[in-house]
């Protein structure tokens, strides 16, 4: 199989193992490295950005596919401690149409899940969209769909208010029929979406409406 | 040495996966569909292939002694580059690996090969070994992603395949990894008798 010169060959060869050379050695493959990724991460910092901000408008796109001009972004913490959320009012020829709002939940199955939700001028959720998760393939991640079908009135979000609808599943006792076999993600999912309008609320009723 | 049989050994003979069980965690987290399992693989691949190729290169400059942290270094700087590259370009691919791509630096078949195979050997050989392993790796992740989505989500790539009301949910969950991939095992092991 191996080759026996070769073997012996680069075993004479080896550098020794004096303090010197073990430093030297690495620094040197430590030095390289950093210069490399350092190089690679100037390359594709472009590219990342214009990949996340090309993600992010076409989220916006599908909570509220209306708006032809984003206006400043607003960022507002749901509460004491809490991490804060992006609001991403939009306009449709200068009008305020709705506002689309980068939520988080950490209560999903699998921790950390990320989602656009859009709020029309009403306070109805006009759409949502998942950003990021890592739930399981087949069961938390058909949050995607599952609450957007307009055929299961019981499950779907769209167009409803989370004021006179109850934004819990109702194995809780809430208006919302969770993904089979996946209450945890469906709750998760609900979670980001009250986060949303009470932030979204808070922000109204504080005198900040119309920004 | 032969260097088709060195390239073709990573697909049955010491396939990571099926005979060697190396580099499980990845195997048995990514592979719910055959996407991810092809998208993996073929990361692992580009890391396996280029820090052989640096590995075999700088084999007799680096002292014995710090020879694994040295290593460790040069994969884990494939490893980013190959993230930030992902991040870039395939931003999709990388939201649905996203969290298993670091993990590759501790991936035991990347070190495993620059160890046994890499620091003895040169750099021709130490490449077509990277390449056939990478891609025996990417085969296996690819074999068990399409029969957990076959049968666990009725689709495969993503195109259906049949009705979503005769899936056997239990495929695309971590029991389903267990069991297909111990189904596999027996199968190889039955066909490598032969």
């Amino acid at each position: 199989m191996l080759n026996l010169n070769d073997l012996e060959d680069s075993k004479m060869a080896k550098r020794e193992s004096s303090f010197i050379n073990m430093v030297a050695t690495l620094v040197l493959v430590t030095g390289i490295a950093a210069a490399v990724l350092g190089f690679v991460y100037d390359f594709t910092k472009g590219p990342i950005e214009v990949a996340k901000l090309k993600a992010q408008t076409e989220a916006i796109k599908t909570v509220l596919p209306e708006f032809d001009e984003l206006g400043e972004t607003m960022v507002l913490s749901p509460g004491e401690g809490q991490d804060s959320l992006e609001f991403f009012p939009a306009y449709k020829n200068g009008e305020l149409i709705g506002t689309a709002i980068k939520t988080y939940t950490k209560s999903g199955f699998s921790g950390f899940i990320s989602i656009m939700a859009g709020i029309d001028k009403d306070g109805n959720f006009s759409g949502y969209s998942v950003l990021e998760h890592a739930e399981t393939p087949g069961l938390g991640s058909k949050m995607g769909v599952w609450f957007s079908n307009p055929e299961k009135p019981n499950q779907y979000v769209i167009g409803k208010n989370p004021e006179t609808t109850n934004f819990t599943v109702s194995k809780d006792g809430g208006d919302i029929d969770a993904i089979t076999a996946s209450t945890i993600s469906s709750r998760a999912f609900l979670d980001a979406l009250n986060r949303a309008y009470s932030t979204y609320k808070n922000n109204k009723t504080t005198g900040d409406s119309g920004q | 040495m032969n260097q088709w049989k060195n390239f073709s050994k990573g697909f049955l003979k010491e396939n990571p996966v099926f005979v060697l069980l190396l580099g499980m965690c990845p195997t048995l987290g990514v592979t719910s569909s055959a996407i991810n399992g092809l998208g993996m693989g073929l990361a692992t691949t580009f890391v396996l292939l280029m820090s052989n190729i640096v590995v075999s290169l700088v084999k007799n400059a680096i002292p014995e002694k710090v020879r694994i942290p040295s290593f460790i270094v040069i994969i884990a700087a494939f490893v980013t580059v190959v993230q930030l590259l992902m991040q870039a370009f395939v931003p999709a691919l990388y939201k649905s690996l996203g969290l298993f791509i670091p993990l590759i630096v501790v991936n035991c078949i990347v070190l495993g090969r620059a160890e046994a195979f890499a620091s003895k050997n040169n750099v021709g050989s130490s490449a077509v070994d990277g390449l056939g392993i990478g891609l025996g790796f990417t085969f296996a992740l690819v074999l068990l992603g399409s029969i957990r989505e076959i049968l666990g989500s009725g689709k495969l790539f993503n195109i259906t395949i049949y009705p979503e009301n005769y899936v056997t949910l239990v495929f695309v969950l971590a029991p389903g990894a267990f069991i297909v991939l111990g189904y596999l095992i027996a199968l190889i092991n039955r066909m490598k008798k032969n």
